[in-house]
């Protein structure tokens, strides 16, 4: 099978792959026939002003929340896929998702009792120390910064070797050392394969990051761009424009 | 041909039903052995509650082995309750709910791992306050031992399953704190009436075949609300 | 306030049946006009703990599986009219106890575990104001409902394990009802009048949640 650029889509195989994905709640449409397609390498950036409806097309792709129409699929399984699916994703957000009463070396390791990874010592070994963890591994959650919490958080995601990583605002609170050691990490992550989806207001940094850029207003994608994402200046004029509310 | 990081090096399957449970559960007892909050206020509270009865009681009037079934069961009444809160409310802080619902781990083992945990907590409770009213209330319970814990240890089960599930409901509604007592308390009736009547009939030396109507009520209570609790509790997460 | 054509006949059978029990009906031998109160209690204790939690149970179950809005609603309003029913249940007992038993309370095991299913339906009545999500609430208080509902079943075989004053079942016992014919005809008819009254209370109480419910969605 020849090697496929990220933009042959039709060559490579699909990691992911949304068509007309739809969530109400009551009468309102969070969501509102979303499609999309991404393979191993992407890295999606999506931007859109709070309430677009980007979170909930997050948790239904994480497996959280049932989609009440369309469809969707990872490497090829459909959702709800229940435990298949859930196994190949890994989630990140601006919550840490950690017990603060345990160590981050407990924690990778209960997450990787969760994923049912085999060896759960050295997998969490591996991870924190491939993230730069492995200095505070044995400290209590509670008593780390920010940024090596969320290092810790990034391990605690991936230590199953997820095919896909959906991470939701996960530069909030970060310094800009944190920032840049996050971007480092999820650099890292695409180049080994991985479909990353990133929710961000950080244009800079996630345009930098990523192969793909998308706008989401109101439930739908207003704008999606795949390799090449126009340049920096052009997209954020591009942003302003799309975002601020008509009226 | 996918790059060899992607080669997954874990198992591609939902963990183990039991394996899953017991490492929540063994999760949820570290988090507590930390920070040992609801120990202490469950042990404080019996304290309590052994200490006020015993000033509040005249041993002329009433004998100790009427007035210590009564003392038990509210210690392991109101120091469950204690537990109960808190056994969802550790995931919410950091939204850890969300990692756990999001691996594939089965939602019922998410249940019976925290109800595991719970019961040890309850059971822990137990283990001090028996002796500790034996002792200070004079009442040797050598006699009645073995069924006088078989009825402790039902009970225990069908407080727990009914209040597992309901702490995982009320820690998302406004008013968390007093919607749990407030919803548990009346399943809790059904268990503790025949538990304390039969804590109360050993105590007095009746016999065990005495008591074997309320061992069963426990009983069909505890497996009915075990499994109904454990299929609903599927329900009390967003779907 | 305009009456449907269920309202009039619930109410008229109320009135009937009522008249009957008090004008027309003999007392009891032993325990005179007091006893008259069964014709109240009894068949509010089916309408409460029965009928209208059998209800809420099977509408419960129905909307965790289909997830229609309509079966959350039936539940509530019946959960609400059938709490009206329960506390009556509860406060023509105690009038009835006080010139028999000679206390307005006693602590056996039937009146015990009543008064806990009102508090289950206080619970639900408060658990669904403590949420604002349509779903969740739906979803909570059919999980509510069911568990509830099971526990109704061990009410009723409390009274054959514990020592009680309550009176045994005099209509669903195993040998032929013990009370005259008279009596039981009364009584039967006021088990239909108040289970009319219920259907009248609870479609009433369901047509305004329909309206409620479309006026706050029309709102968010």
């Amino acid at each position: 099978m020849p090697q496929g650029s990220f933009t042959s889509h039709a060559m490579t195989e699909q990691s992911l792959h949304a068509t007309d994905l739809t969530r109400t709640f009551g009468t309102r449409r969070a969501v509102n026939g979303v499609s999309l397609t991404l393979v191993a390498g992407d890295c999606l950036a999506l931007f859109g002003p709070n309430g677009a409806g980007k979170t909930t097309l997050l948790r239904m792709l994480g497996g959280l929340l049932r989609p009440t129409s369309g469809s969707a699929a990872i490497e090829g399984i459909p959702l709800p896929g229940g435990a298949e699916v859930r196994a190949r994703v890994g989630l990140v957000s601006h919550q840490t998702m950690l017990y603060d009463a345990l160590t981050a070396r407990e924690n990778v390791e209960f997450s990787a009792r969760m994923y049912g990874v085999e060896n759960v010592r050295d997998a969490a070994d591996d991870v924190l120390t491939r993230l730069g963890a492995a200095s505070f591994a044995d400290v209590r959650v509670r008593a780390l910064s920010r940024g090596m919490q969320q290092r810790v958080s990034v391990a605690r995601a991936i230590v199953h070797n997820p095919s896909v990583l959906l991470a939701d605002e996960p530069f909030t609170g970060l310094d800009s050392a944190g920032a840049s050691a996050l971007t480092g990490m999820l650099a890292g992550l695409r180049d080994s394969g991985a479909t990353i989806i990133i929710v961000t207001h950080n244009l800079e940094e996630a345009l930098a990051l990523c192969t793909a850029a998308a706008i989401m207003r109101e439930g739908r994608f207003v704008r999606l761009d795949h390799a090449p994402i126009p340049a920096r200046e052009e997209y954020t004029a591009l942003y302003r424009e799309l975002s601020v509310d008509a009226a | 041909m996918p790059p060899d990081s992607m080669v997954p090096r874990v198992l591609r399957r939902a963990p183990g039903f039991v394996g899953s449970t017991l490492a929540i559960a063994r999760k949820d007892a570290l988090i507590e052995l930390r920070s040992r909050s609801v120990i202490l206020s469950a042990l404080a509270f019996a304290v309590l509650a052994i200490t006020i009865f015993f000033f509040a009681w005249d041993p002329t009037a009433v004998a100790s082995i009427d007035l210590a079934p009564g003392v038990l069961w509210v210690i392991f009444t109101f120091s469950g309750l204690l537990g109960l809160h808190r056994s969802f409310g550790v995931e919410q802080p950091t939204r850890a709910m969300d990692a756990l619902l999001a691996a594939p781990v089965d939602r019922e083992a998410i249940y019976l791992g925290k109800l595991t945990a719970n019961l040890a907590f309850v059971i822990l409770v137990q283990a001090i306050s028996l002796p500790a009213v034996a002792l200070l209330y004079n009442v040797p319970m050598g006699a009645y031992i073995w069924p006088l814990v078989g009825v402790v240890l039902l009970a225990s089960v069908g407080l727990v399953a009914v209040g597992t599930l309901f702490s995982s409901m009320a820690v998302s509604t406004r008013l968390a704190e007093l919607l749990l007592p407030l919803l548990a308390l009346p399943f809790f009736v059904p268990v503790i009436l025949p538990a304390a009547q039969a804590t109360a009939r050993l105590m007095n030396g009746r016999a065990v075949s005495e008591v074997s109507g309320y061992i069963s009520i426990l009983g069909a209570f505890d497996v009915v609300f075990l499994v109904v609790c454990t299929l609903l509790y599927p329900y009390t997460l967003e779907q | 306030m305009k009456f449907s054509k269920l309202g009039v006949v619930a109410v008229l059978a109320v009135v009937c049946v009522y008249i009957r029990a008090i004008f027309f009906t003999p007392f009891d031998a032993l325990q005179g006009p007091a006893q008259k109160i069964l014709y109240v209690h009894a068949p509010s204790a089916w309408v409460g703990l029965y009928l209208a939690f059998g209800l809420v149970f099977i509408t419960s179950v129905l909307y965790l599986w289909l997830k229609d809005p309509k079966l959350d609603r039936v539940a509530s309003s019946s959960a609400e009219v059938g709490f009206v029913f329960t506390s009556v249940v509860l406060m023509t007992g105690p009038l009835w106890a006080k010139p028999i038993w000679g206390a307005y309370w006693t602590w056996d095991a039937r009146l015990t575990l009543t008064l806990f299913l009102w508090f289950i339906y206080a619970g639900y009545i408060i658990l669904r104001g403590a949420i604002d999500d349509f779903e969740m609430r739906a979803r909570f208080s059919a999980v509510l409902g069911i568990l509830g509902a099971l526990l109704v079943p061990f009410i009723h075989l409390s009274v054959y394990f514990f020592r009680t004053m309550h009176p045994m079942p005099v209509l669903l016992k195993p040998s032929a009802p013990s009370m005259p014919s008279d009596m039981v005809i009364t009584l039967v008819s006021a088990f239909f009048a108040l289970t009319l009254l219920y259907a009248w209370l609870l479609h009433e109480r369901y047509l305004l949640a329909t309206e409620r419910d479309a006026a706050l969605e029309g709102r968010s």
